[in-house]
């Protein structure tokens, strides 16, 4: 049996209405990896960062974090214990500049005891996203990259254990991606567990030891990179029955 | 720092007012220092917050209420304003606890109906209330001028202590948190701010010194009635003048009460028929030309436009 891991989630199951989002979801996420959760659209990886930092609450099932059952948390909660989440569609404060956003995650979150500290402590972390020169420019004039190092940067004011990052990549060009994926290597670096959603394989084949793969709610398939894109279910949910059996027919060995 | 100045200026009138004109502008000032004290508290909620709230007159007239009774069962008048105070913003942290839940059109319509259930209550419950009577409250001695002096001062007080604990949120902790809510709550939650406790917190303040003034006010006015306490068209007028002066800042609430009621008594007073719609048409026209409040607009600007300044040369772009 191997040590507890830094977020477990045990059975969860999330319906809206007649639609079920999650359905029996069990999975843990080992200290200090970079772990990949896809799926298609609609497969529910959103309800279950949701589900994860306090958003929506499961109908069933317990999430854990450090062995603390944390099922009933309020999303500021999540935040202070250090179960941080970057959103799909980025969430700034519009009209504050963008010191001002990193600042209020170092205040509320990442412990510091006043605004100068915070600021202070703010401005690393912009430096370390590459921000800096727009520190004082209203968050809603950056361009949707720099709104995604903004997300981050925000983040890691927290102070995070874990972060998950929800489709940090989508909308950026291929530069803009290497250079993301360069920011989230070194904050795993830093010790921080990460959980990431994304659609393009390209970065999850990168970064992830581990991949989960959610279809229709459930938890199809688990494994490092190599099991999970060689998975007949995956294929199949993915690209559909036909393809998977006509990959089957012509390419044995694959 | 040259607003602040201003602001000095207009104390200085304010105290000066009681030597050097009649009761009449004394009477006008202290309906000045009232409304500024409703502007700023509804601030806390509707500015900081962006929580648009139209309890406002629940908080008065309860407050009024709170105060005449307390004054009518032998409670000394000053105790019997601290004693309004504390219900009243007991009773809004009920209340707030209910409806900061609801967000947008929902708020604004659970706190309009605060107004209302409480007025009816009053007014039902004439064994206790005088109902429809209303109240008498204990004339104090001294005079018309010396009363009238003495409730302008006690009013500026208030006044005063709202502006302050107004400058002192918007810089604290507390302040910022507010601003994250009103940006983006959603967010706000996620960087780890408490947004409901926040919200109820900013609701109380937004109370309180309601509740204060409407024992004042009774105490004042000698008597109350739950028409007059539980105004509809107050709850309405307190939100524009903060909008007039510009919501979010601390000076704007002052400025826009100061303005308002100014511009009630000198133009209002000729429009008799008309006054309420003249109230819609400056709402109309604040939302559509001044979103930022009389302290967002550039007045060089306004000026070097009309040609009383003159704009300076643009640089020439090669």
């Amino acid at each position: 049996m191997s040590a507890e891991p830094m977020v477990r989630i045990d059975g969860v199951s999330k319906s809206f209405g007649g639609i079920m989002a999650l359905n029996n979801v069990s999975f843990g996420l080992e200290s200090g990896k970079i772990i990949g959760l896809i799926g298609p659209n609609g497969a529910g990886k959103t309800t279950l960062v949701n589900v994860m930092t306090g958003v929506h609450h499961p109908d069933a099932g317990d999430i854990y974090f450090q062995g603390e059952n944390v099922t009933d948390q309020m999303p500021y909660q999540a935040a202070r214990r250090g179960l941080c989440r970057t959103f799909q569609i980025v969430q700034p404060f519009p009209e504050m500049t963008v010191l001002e956003n990193v600042t209020a995650g170092a205040l509320f979150s990442g412990g510091a005891s006043d605004r100068k500290t915070a600021a202070k402590e703010a401005m690393t972390h912009l430096d370390f996203v590459g921000l800096t020169s727009f520190a004082s420019a209203p968050a809603a004039s950056l361009t949707l990259a720099s709104r995604k190092r903004l997300e981050l940067a925000k983040s890691l004011a927290m102070n995070p254990r874990v972060l998950l990052l929800d489709e940090v990549n989508a909308g950026l060009n291929a530069g803009e991606i290497d250079a993301a994926l360069d920011l989230i290597r070194q904050i795993s670096k830093r010790g921080v567990t990460i959980m990431i959603i994304e659609h393009l394989m390209k970065v999850v084949l990168n970064l992830c030891t581990e991949i989960f793969v959610l279809h229709h709610g459930e938890l199809i398939s688990q494994g490092t990179p190599k099991q999970v894109i060689e998975d007949e279910v995956v294929i199949e949910a993915y690209l559909g029955t036909k393809y998977a059996e006509r990959q089957r027919r012509y390419a044995p060995n694959v | 720092m040259r607003r602040y100045l201003l602001l000095a200026a207009g104390i200085v009138v304010i105290v000066a007012l009681p030597f050097i004109s009649d009761n009449y502008f004394v009477r006008i000032a202290t309906f000045v220092c009232m409304y500024a004290t409703l502007a700023l508290s509804w601030n806390f909620i509707g500015g900081f917050a962006g929580y648009p709230s139209f309890a406002t007159a629940a908080f008065f007239g309860l407050g009024a209420y709170a105060g005449a009774l307390s004054q009518r069962h032998g409670v000394p008048m000053v105790l019997a304003w601290f004693v309004a105070t504390a219900i009243v913003a007991a009773f809004s942290a009920v209340l707030g606890y209910a409806i900061v839940r609801l967000r947008g059109h929902y708020f604004a319509i659970g706190s309009i109906a605060s107004v209302e259930v409480l007025r009816l209550i009053i007014s039902s419950w004439s064994s206790f209330t005088g109902g429809g009577d209303g109240l008498n409250v204990p004339i104090l001695p001294g005079g018309p001028d010396y009363v009238g002096a003495l409730f302008l001062y006690i009013m500026l007080g208030i006044a005063l202590i709202v502006f302050v604990v107004a400058e002192l949120v918007a810089r604290s902790r507390i302040g910022f948190g507010l601003h994250c809510i009103r940006q983006n709550e959603d967010a706000a939650g996620m960087v780890g701010i408490n947004t409901a406790a926040y919200k109820i917190l900013a609701f109380v303040l937004s109370a309180t010194f309601c509740g204060t003034v409407g024992a004042v006010y009774a105490s004042w006015t000698n008597y109350i009635d739950p028409t007059d306490s539980f105004e509809i068209l107050m709850t309405l007028k307190v939100p524009v003048m903060a909008l007039l002066g510009g919501v979010g800042t601390v000076l704007g609430p002052v400025l826009g009460a100061t303005a308002f009621i100014i511009m009630e008594e000198v133009i209002w007073a000729q429009f008799l028929e008309l006054n309420r719609a003249i109230l819609g048409i400056v709402i109309v026209v604040l939302i559509f030309f001044l979103p930022g409040g009389l302290l967002g607009v550039s007045y060089r600007g306004l000026l070097s436009r009309v040609g009383i300044v003159r704009r300076p040369e643009a640089p020439h772009v090669r």
